[in-house]
């Protein structure tokens, strides 16, 4: 036992987690934290505005499967991690957000800069704790990195009263820690994989849906293996993407509202679904009711409670992806005697491949944004990195941007924040300084977070940001195009910022392509200079993301394209339409 | 098919669990019918009673979730058939009027109530029972004229050797 100061401890135990980088705006509350680590060999990135810290934070921990670090001070530091928070924890990464707090002696006053974060995050984090003595700082530190980044990862908060980090105190700086209700046991079940693997074993048109989980658990390999032995065509969901490489013969790509032909159709024929650590969203499933009800599902997860949530299991085995893809595939070899070929559903794999392949939308000057993605993909090394924002930019990335492999391709999937790309892209440059790490944005989102580029330069973290800019909340706008008959309301953005002198302004480079070799030029020079670029394309505001399946309809109501006279401006379509189908959200 | 259940859970005793619990059938759109929570022998931990009308989906989502919470240690759905359940209730009524005090005392006497506290122009009665019994006496006293009423949630235990 140690007599220290509470902040001292704070830090300490940080060094303990064999945390070297951090992201952070400073603040009154912290003040003591930031003392400490004057001293300390932790680095810390200062972010420009606490959500960018978050971002940076989950970008990290999604491309090093470490835990990332963000700290904000009191009140507006803290809520302003929020957005972060929320964004990490439905995506399973794991992340620790400390947040200074006024002194327990003011808490309860509304003093100035407080602000109740636990009750604020109690649904938005895995868990929270709020420190009561200095004493309790690297019990409640070392809790917060070991629930964040075991069982179901996700996002902790510990909020840190300023007394218990200025107070001293008498520090046992434990090895473990242990909760009664948080009961881990990475293992799954004997008896479920074997009736798993009874139910697979019988399948004829078998689909397996890849879910981030199988990126969590690092059970790519196992999950091609198993995928190979069947020969089941996979399926990905957004957090998925990667768990096998795009240009795998199995794989068909993304399953959901803008997921493929193959995927969405394949999905729909199947006579059994094997669900790997995904948790069945809206965005996957399409409408619920319309989701293959022949199909028997058999659900893999770490998450109990994922399992029967959205979409009803035959079987389910509970437990570590990785594990379980392993016992399975184990029993799986013995029960087929030869292995399989499935030509039949590997042919009808191909006719969806075909049948439900994007037609060329109509040319005019600009470039297109499915061509822009396929070039920056070429002008890549293979070993890129790739984050995106949320709307377009993302479908346009997740269905044309191949990845080859985990850890490679990162996109806000269950909050869908937009804004989030940029400075995460800065949290995986951090992890991985020896790739070239692209952003693949769009205007608004790029809008939304944009002065991290200070952070990018400031603090030598070079990121390449493509903004396919078309001067509109171009998902929104595809939206009041396709569903409320062209009539654009508070989605037109206009032509500003210039992106060009908005990067020059920062001190990074920034360029605008005309053409798609000037394009891929662009890219190549600021790969090779390792200096933030900022890449404006121009695009068409009037392009549109597909496949695509209308909210409220199911799977298989896949549209590819849209008659011009479809997607005409209300003065062509005479107004109003009261018959016109409105979809859900 | 909606059924009534019953769901007992131990908690860690500490500030801001209540909250979470709360917070999480809140979050999830999940109704409570009623909570009650008490302390354990064991000082660190509180044991909750939560009565829930849902489907069996979102009856295994109730659970699911619960057993998620960090702080949540165990969670069971009691069998109905096996498990011993009581509600508290107070209720002050009218007593001015002679006949209707008579009437009062002589539900609550029926009902193995106590009565608290008698004043001039109301009464206050103790009863315990199962929800519907309880409810059933309050049927019973609304003609008399009720006051107020308190109820404390159902709590309940197993019987035998079965335990949380």
């Amino acid at each position: 036992m140690v007599e220290m100061s509470g902040a001292k401890a704070f830090v300490k135990s940080l060094e303990r987690e064999n945390v070297d980088i951090m992201f952070g705006v400073n603040g009154g509350a912290v003040l003591p934290i930031c003392d400490e680590l004057y001293y300390s060999d932790v680095r810390f990135v200062l972010a420009r505005h606490e959500q960018g810290a978050s971002h940076m934070a989950d970008g990290y921990a999604r491309a090093s499967g470490r835990v990332g670090v963000c700290m904000a001070t009191s009140g507006p530091g803290a809520t302003n991690l929020v957005t972060g928070i929320a964004t990490a924890n439905i995506d399973s990464a794991p992340m620790v957000a400390f947040t200074g707090q006024v002194p327990q002696s003011m808490i309860g006053s509304d003093a100035f800069q407080e602000v109740d974060i636990i009750g604020i995050t109690a649904s938005a984090a895995k868990y929270n704790i709020q420190v009561r003595s200095p004493s309790e700082i690297p019990h409640a530190v070392k809790s917060a990195f070991y629930i964040a980044s075991t069982g179901r990862q996700g996002a902790v908060l510990v909020d840190l009263p300023k007394d218990c980090l200025v107070e001293s105190g008498e520090m046992v700086f434990p090895d473990k820690v242990e909760f009664r209700g948080y009961n881990l046991n990475p293992h799954p079940n004997p008896r479920e994989m074997d009736w798993a693997a009874t139910l697979l074993a019988k399948a004829r048109r078998p689909v397996i849906l890849a879910g981030g989980g199988v990126i969590a658990a690092d059970a790519s390999e196992n999950l091609m293996q198993l995928a190979s032995l069947m020969m089941a065509p996979v399926a990905t969901t957004l957090m998925g993407k990667g768990s096998i490489p795009n240009d795998h013969p199995l794989c068909s790509g993304l399953c959901g509202m803008h997921g493929t032909g193959a995927s969405n159709m394949l999905m729909s024929e199947a006579d059994v679904i094997l669900v790997v650590g995904a948790r069945m969203s809206d965005r996957t499933t399409a409408k619920l009711d319309e989701f293959n009800r022949e199909a028997k599902v058999v659900h893999i997860d770490i998450d109990r409670s994922e399992i029967d949530k959205n979409v009803e299991t035959v079987t389910r085995v509970i437990g570590d992806a990785k594990l379980a893809l392993q016992g399975i595939t184990e029993r799986l070899s013995r029960a087929l005697q030869t292995s399989s070929k499935n030509e039949e559903w590997m042919k009808r794999m191909e006719h969806f491949r075909k049948h439900y392949e994007v037609p060329e939308q109509p040319s005019n000057p600009h470039l297109k944004a499915t061509q822009v993605v396929k070039a920056l993909r070429g002008a890549l090394p293979r070993d890129a990195l790739v984050t995106t924002e949320v709307g377009q930019n993302q479908m346009w990335a997740a269905l044309y941007f191949d990845v080859y492999g985990p850890r490679t391709f990162f996109s806000s999937g269950g909050l869908g924040t937009m804004g989030w790309g940029f400075p995460a892209a800065i949290g995986v440059k951090a992890a991985r300084p020896e790739v070239p790490v692209v952003d693949i944005a769009g205007d608004g989102s790029f809008g939304m977070t944009e002065n991290n580029l200070a952070t990018c330069v400031e603090d030598d973290l070079p990121v390449i940001v493509v903004v396919l800019n078309n001067r509109i909340l171009g998902m929104v706008a595809q939206w009041q195009r396709l569903f409320y008959g062209h009539r654009y309301k508070a989605v037109e953005l206009g032509t500003t910022p210039d992106f060009v002198k908005l990067a020059e302004a920062y001190g990074a480079v920034g360029v605008k392509p005309t053409t798609t070799t000037d394009f891929e030029e662009a890219v190549r020079q600021a790969v090779k200079d390792n200096v933030t670029t900022v890449i404006d394309v121009s695009i068409d505001p009037e392009e549109n993301v597909f496949p695509m399946v209308p909210a409220g309809m199911g799977l298989t109501d896949i549209i590819l394209e849209v008659s011009p006279e479809e997607s005409a401006p209300p003065a062509a379509q005479g107004g109003r339409d009261k018959a016109e189908i409105v979809a859900e959200d | 098919m909606m059924t009534v259940t019953t769901i007992a859970f131990l908690v860690e005793n500490k500030p801001g669990v209540l909250f979470n619990v709360a917070n999480m059938f809140r979050r999830r759109g999940f109704n409570i019918d009623s909570i009650s929570v008490g302390a354990l022998v064991e000082p660190d931990l509180a044991r909750m009673t939560v009565v829930v009308d849902a489907d069996a989906r979102i009856l295994n989502q109730i659970v699911e979730q619960l057993s998620k919470m960090v702080d949540v240690v165990n969670v069971k759905r009691l069998d109905p058939g096996r498990t011993m359940m009581r509600e508290m209730l107070l209720i002050k009524v009218e007593s001015s009027d002679p006949m209707a005090r008579e009437e009062a005392l002589r539900h609550v006497n029926t009902y193995h109530g106590l009565i608290l506290n008698i004043e001039a122009e109301s009464l206050i009665a103790e009863v315990t029972g199962e929800p519907e019994t309880i409810d059933a006496f309050i049927e019973l006293m609304k003609p008399i004229g009720i006051m107020e009423i308190s109820r404390t949630g159902v709590t309940a235990l197993e019987k035998g050797r079965l335990k949380l």
